[in-house]
Parts: C-alpha cells; sequence; structure tokens
C-alpha cells in the first residue's frame, strides 16, 4: 500500500467514519463508495482538501447493473492536478435513479450529468438545466439502459426497431434557453 | 481557493436592442460539423449561448456492449476522425490493463510514432481552420498539403487514409512496411521548414491577430472548474500533459518539452497547437532514432491474432485458436479500469467495466471535446458574435467525438 492511497484514506475515514467504503486501488485509481445523499460532500471534501486538492472532475457516467438491484450507478472519476493522483466514486442508486447534482462544485459536471440523465434516466437533483443533450426533445426512453434494445423501438422513422413500446419515463418539464 | 468568474451581462452604455434568437448552424462552415449554437443578441452582443448537439450521435458506447473488444477498434477510429490512432491507442490501453500485460517495445514506439502523427495532422487542420474561420483561407489550403503526405504515411503503414484501426490489443496489426524509413524521414526534413511558413503567414496577419489576441480569455482557474484538458487548458498556464505525468506506453524514454502559455485567449490556444506540432516532430524523430527490433505483437495466440498464417493452414491448435479468436473473441477478467491519455484534444479516458465475458459491460469514453465545448458557457469576454465564432474555431472541437 503507497503512500498515497493510506492518505487518502485515513483522510476520507477521519471526515466522513464508516460512511464510505474503501474499495481498493488498482490500475492507477483509487476507488471509493458513497451512498447518494453524502457525494456532493464528499466531492467537495476531495477538491478542497489542502492535502487532496482533486480539482479536476474528468468524468461523470451511469452505469446499468440490470437485472441487479440496486441497479443504477453514477460513476465520477476525479484528479488530482497537483499531486496527479486518480480516484473513483461509485454511487448505488434505486429505481428510480436520483442523486444530488455536483455542478454547485465544478461547473463541468453540467453536461456529464446531461448525459448520463439522457442515457440512464439518472435524475441529478439540483441540477440547473437538466435536460436530454444527445436525443432530441420528445424521444421516449433511455437508451443505453439494458433493456433498452440495442435497434430502438419500432415507430414510423424506424421500422427495423424492435417490438413493443418503451417503458413510462417521468416526465421532465423541456425548456428552451433557461 | 481559486476565484471563478461567472457569465454575466457586460456592463455598456449602449441602447438595449430588442432581443434576437439566432440559430447558428447546423449546417455552417465554421461550426465544424454539424453543431447547433441557439444564441440570444441583443444588437450584435451575444447574451446567451445554447449549444444543440447530438445530431452526429452513433451510441458508441451502447454499440460496444455487443461488440467483442477487437471489433471496437474501428468504432474509436471514428471518435475524433482527424487522429484515429490516438483513439485506438487509448482503447488498446485501457484493455490491455484489464488484462494485465503489455505491447512488446517495438509496438509500442510504432503506436507512439503513429498517434504523434496523428496529433500533428490533427493540429495542421486547426492551424489552417482558424484562420479560415476568420477569413483567411490560405493557410488551411497549404496545410491540407502536409496532411496529405502525413495520410500517405499511414496509408503506407496500415492502408487506410483515415481510419486506420491499427491498434490490436497485445500490439499492432502487423509491422512498418520497406521503405517506410526514407518516406518519413523527407517529411521530418520537409516539416520544420512548413510549420515556419505558416508562422509567417498567420502571425503576421494583422487582421488575425486583432480577432484572436485578447479574445476568449479563459483563465487557469475557469479552465480547471470546466474541465478543459490538452492544448486549450496548456494556453491558460496550467502545465499538465499525461504523456509527461503519468507515462504510458514509452513516453517516458522521450524527451520533449510541454508547451504552455499564459495568456488564455484564441491566439494562445492557436499558438500552443503550433509549438505543439514542432514536439511531435522531435518525438517522432526520437522514435525513428530508438526504434528497436523484435515483435510488434504480443506471443498470446488466445489474445493476438498469429502473425504466422502458414501456421494456421498447418496446425490444428492453431486453426481452432484463430477461428476461436475470431467468432468470440477473448474474454477479459472481471474488473474496472480506468485509463486516459494525451490525445491531440485533450485527455482521452476509457472506463471500461468487465464482467469477464468477451464483450464489455460498459464502456464509458472521456470524449475531450465534449468537455471542452463547454469552456462556451466560461468565455468571458467573447462578447461580439464574431468572437463567438473565433472562440469556438480556438477550443477546436471535433462533432464527431462530441457526439460519440
Amino acid at each position: 500500500m503507497s503512500v498515497e492511497t493510506s492518505l487518502i484514506r485515513s483522510l476520507i475515514a477521519e471526515r466522513f467514519g464508516e460512511a464510505i467504503e474503501e474499495l481498493g486501488f488498482s490500475h492507477g485509481v483509487h476507488a471509493f463508495a458513497a451512498p447518494p445523499d453524502m457525494i456532493v460532500e464528499l466531492c467537495r471534501f476531495l477538491k478542497e482538501h489542502p492535502a487532496l486538492r482533486f480539482d479536476f472532475l474528468s468524468d461523470i457516467c451511469g452505469v446499468d447493473h440490470y437485472p441487479e438491484a440496486p441497479r443504477y450507478e453514477a460513476v465520477y472519476h476525479l484528479f488530482s492536478l497537483p499531486n496527479k493522483w486518480r480516484v473513483r466514486i461509485k454511487c448505488r442508486l434505486g429505481d428510480p435513479p436520483r442523486v444530488p447534482s455536483v455542478t454547485g462544485v465544478w461547473r463541468t459536471a453540467n453536461w456529464h450529468e446531461r448525459e448520463a440523465w439522457d442515457m440512464y434516466g439518472i435524475r441529478f437533483e439540483g441540477h440547473p438545466d437538466l435536460r436530454r443533450i444527445y436525443m432530441w426533445e420528445g424521444f421516449e426512453g433511455f437508451p443505453q439502459r439494458k433493456d433498452f434494445p440495442l435497434r430502438g423501438y419500432k415507430d414510423k422513422l424506424n421500422p427495423f426497431g424492435a417490438e413493443g413500446t418503451p417503458p413510462t419515463q417521468p416526465d421532465l418539464a423541456t425548456k428552451d434557453i433557461p | 481557493m481559486t476565484e471563478v468568474t461567472e457569465l454575466s451581462w457586460p456592463e455598456t452604455d449602449a441602447p438595449h436592442t430588442k432581443e434576437v434568437l439566432l440559430n447558428l448552424g447546423p449546417q455552417h462552415p465554421s461550426t465544424h460539423g454539424v453543431l447547433r449554437l441557439v444564441l440570444k443578441l441583443d444588437g450584435e452582443y451575444v447574451a446567451r449561448v445554447d449549444p444543440h448537439i447530438g445530431y452526429l450521435h452513433r451510441g458508441t458506447e451502447k454499440l460496444a456492449e455487443s461488440f467483442t473488444y477487437t471489433q471496437i477498434f474501428p468504432l474509436t477510429d471514428r471518435l475524433d476522425y482527424l487522429c484515429p490512432p490516438s483513439n485506438n491507442l487509448a482503447f488498446a490501453l485501457a484493455v490491455e490493463k484489464l488484462l494485465g500485460i503489455k505491447a512488446p517495445i517495438r509496438a509500442q514506439y510504432i503506436r507512439v510514432l503513429m498517434a504523434e502523427l496523428a496529433r500533428i495532422s490533427g493540429h495542421l487542420l486547426i492551424t489552417g481552420a482558424l484562420p479560415l474561420d476568420l477569413g483567411a483561407m490560405t493557410a488551411l489550403l497549404y496545410a491540407m498539403r502536409e496532411r496529405e503526405m502525413i495520410m500517405d504515411l499511414l496509408e503506407m503503414i496500415s492502408g487506410a487514409r483515415m481510419h486506420t484501426s491499427f491498434c490490436r490489443v497485445g500490439g499492432v496489426r502487423e509491422d512498418l512496411p520497406d521503405g517506410f524509413f526514407p518516406k518519413i524521414r523527407e517529411f521530418c526534413d520537409i516539416f520544420p521548414n512548413r510549420i515556419r511558413d505558416y508562422e509567417r503567414l498567420v502571425d503576421s496577419n494583422r487582421v488575425f491577430l486583432k480577432r484572436t489576441q485578447g479574445i476568449g480569455v479563459i483563465s487557469a482557474a475557469d479552465g480547471i472548474d470546466l474541465g478543459l484538458s490538452g492544448p486549450n487548458l496548456r494556453a491558460s498556464g496550467v502545465d499538465w500533459d499525461i504523456r509527461r505525468d503519468e507515462p504510458y506506453e514509452i513516453y517516458d524514454r522521450l524527451a520533449f518539452n510541454v508547451i504552455t502559455r499564459d495568456e488564455g485567449d484564441c491566439y494562445a490556444r492557436w499558438r500552443c497547437r503550433v509549438d505543439e506540432m514542432r514536439e511531435s516532430l522531435r518525438i517522432i524523430e526520437q522514435c525513428l532514432d530508438q526504434m528497436p527490433d523484435g515483435p510488434f505483437q504480443i506471443d498470446m495466440p488466445t489474445i493476438a491474432f498469429p502473425v504466422d498464417k502458414d501456421r494456421v493452414h498447418c496446425s490444428m491448435e492453431a486453426l481452432i485458436q484463430h477461428f476461436d479468436l475470431s467468432a468470440y473473441g477473448f474474454k477479459v477478467p472481471k474488473g474496472e479500469v480506468y485509463s486516459a491519455i494525451e490525445a491531440p484534444k485533450g485527455e482521452l479516458g476509457f472506463y471500461i467495466i468487465s464482467d469477464g465475458s468477451p464483450k464489455p459491460f460498459r464502456m464509458k469514453v472521456r470524449a475531450p471535446s465534449f468537455v471542452n465545448l463547454q469552456a462556451l458557457f466560461g468565455v468571458t469576454n467573447a462578447r461580439y458574435l464574431a468572437d463567438m465564432i473565433a472562440v469556438l474555431g480556438s477550443l477546436d472541437p471535433v462533432m464527431a467525438e462530441v457526439d460519440k
């Protein structure tokens, strides 16, 4: 176990106790599991702690573990520019998936979260502008979920799609320029 | 903590006119592909910009879940189509980390050589395209001349001009062809003078300088907050290059400088790329000098296709392995990996979750252009519509990568 691993681990344990589970170090990334309600606090802590300074948010992505439960997961990849360390935070989410938005910590989270909403239907609470980003307005279903057919559903634009209709989804008011 | 500037309405004495909504794109040459910007204009001031993307969305990540690892390489080609070898390399490295293998040294040199050729090719385009966006057409036409030389070199290596798909898990597809070295040496001799020509052509163009210097300034703190990476962030003074800071392949054996600028404006971003081409050329020359002999593919019949095709025709085991590899692919141990490289546009990361089958359970592409494009919100002093074009051009988004 390297020095950095024990440092990151002990600082998180000191601040959050048992709530943040340690998932080990592999391929250059330290992984942790966090409950959804602590994600913003944890991100802010990692970003602002003077010894850690994970100031760069590389990526946020959704994962669908269908048919496991809890089904969804939001995965955050953080990078520390001063220390050159990488951290992965994994956050298991139930159905329907909801997690607080980290747009208040990094502005770059905006589009990453919109993408995860568009593809997996993960609702980031507190996001200033949660609209679809790749699919068009009015598209039904979340295409990267495991139960969404690869060819899409059959309709007048997609005659070769799979039979059936997309599952109903919670509606989010679509707005144009906010 | 670092100060972060918020986008706010400019203080001006000019009388406010009626607000106008303007659609820029999706089919507009200066949007570098199919990007639609919905602009709220007040006179010539841009009050609000709302990029609409997704016109090129092909669902690469969803497709990858139904492909074997070898089949995914052509998909990665089509992300940043100006520099496919970089994308191939990023994906191959991620899978190799999961498998716990490394490509032979010669293969690593070939990969780095191709990635740096691709970096020059990508940077050459923006060197010419940014002046084109601002009305100076000549530079692009000349830049295409050298790009064509690079295309020829890539075609020589892989048989394809653009979508090379040359990397494989555990190596590269073939060895370098005969006659490649003289050809690339010729390019290395010609290119430094050509870079100087571009500098003279563009750098002394007063209209270009007026429209880029001091325009679209992004501070270092803003750049980090907005997730900028690559030359865009280095132009704001952040000294970070994954090739140097988290060396992959054989970058730790090569000497090169990381180019940074302090201004953070459109000109600095353009300038950074021009200087990076010189460094890439240095890397290529070192690769050529150091290129070792040896295998170009890992010797693992369950992962790499056989180098000696005759064996497949003569040996039963080799035939079975070849068939198995073609039809079902190879299994990758359970686990997850995030692996990032310094692509020409910035940090290109592949996050792969494997469930132990021959197909990835989840593949996420951290596309640098996607993140860089967001910086349109963060640019503080591009106020005129014409400046938006300069900023967009200098951020150098490739829409195929933005839309994945």
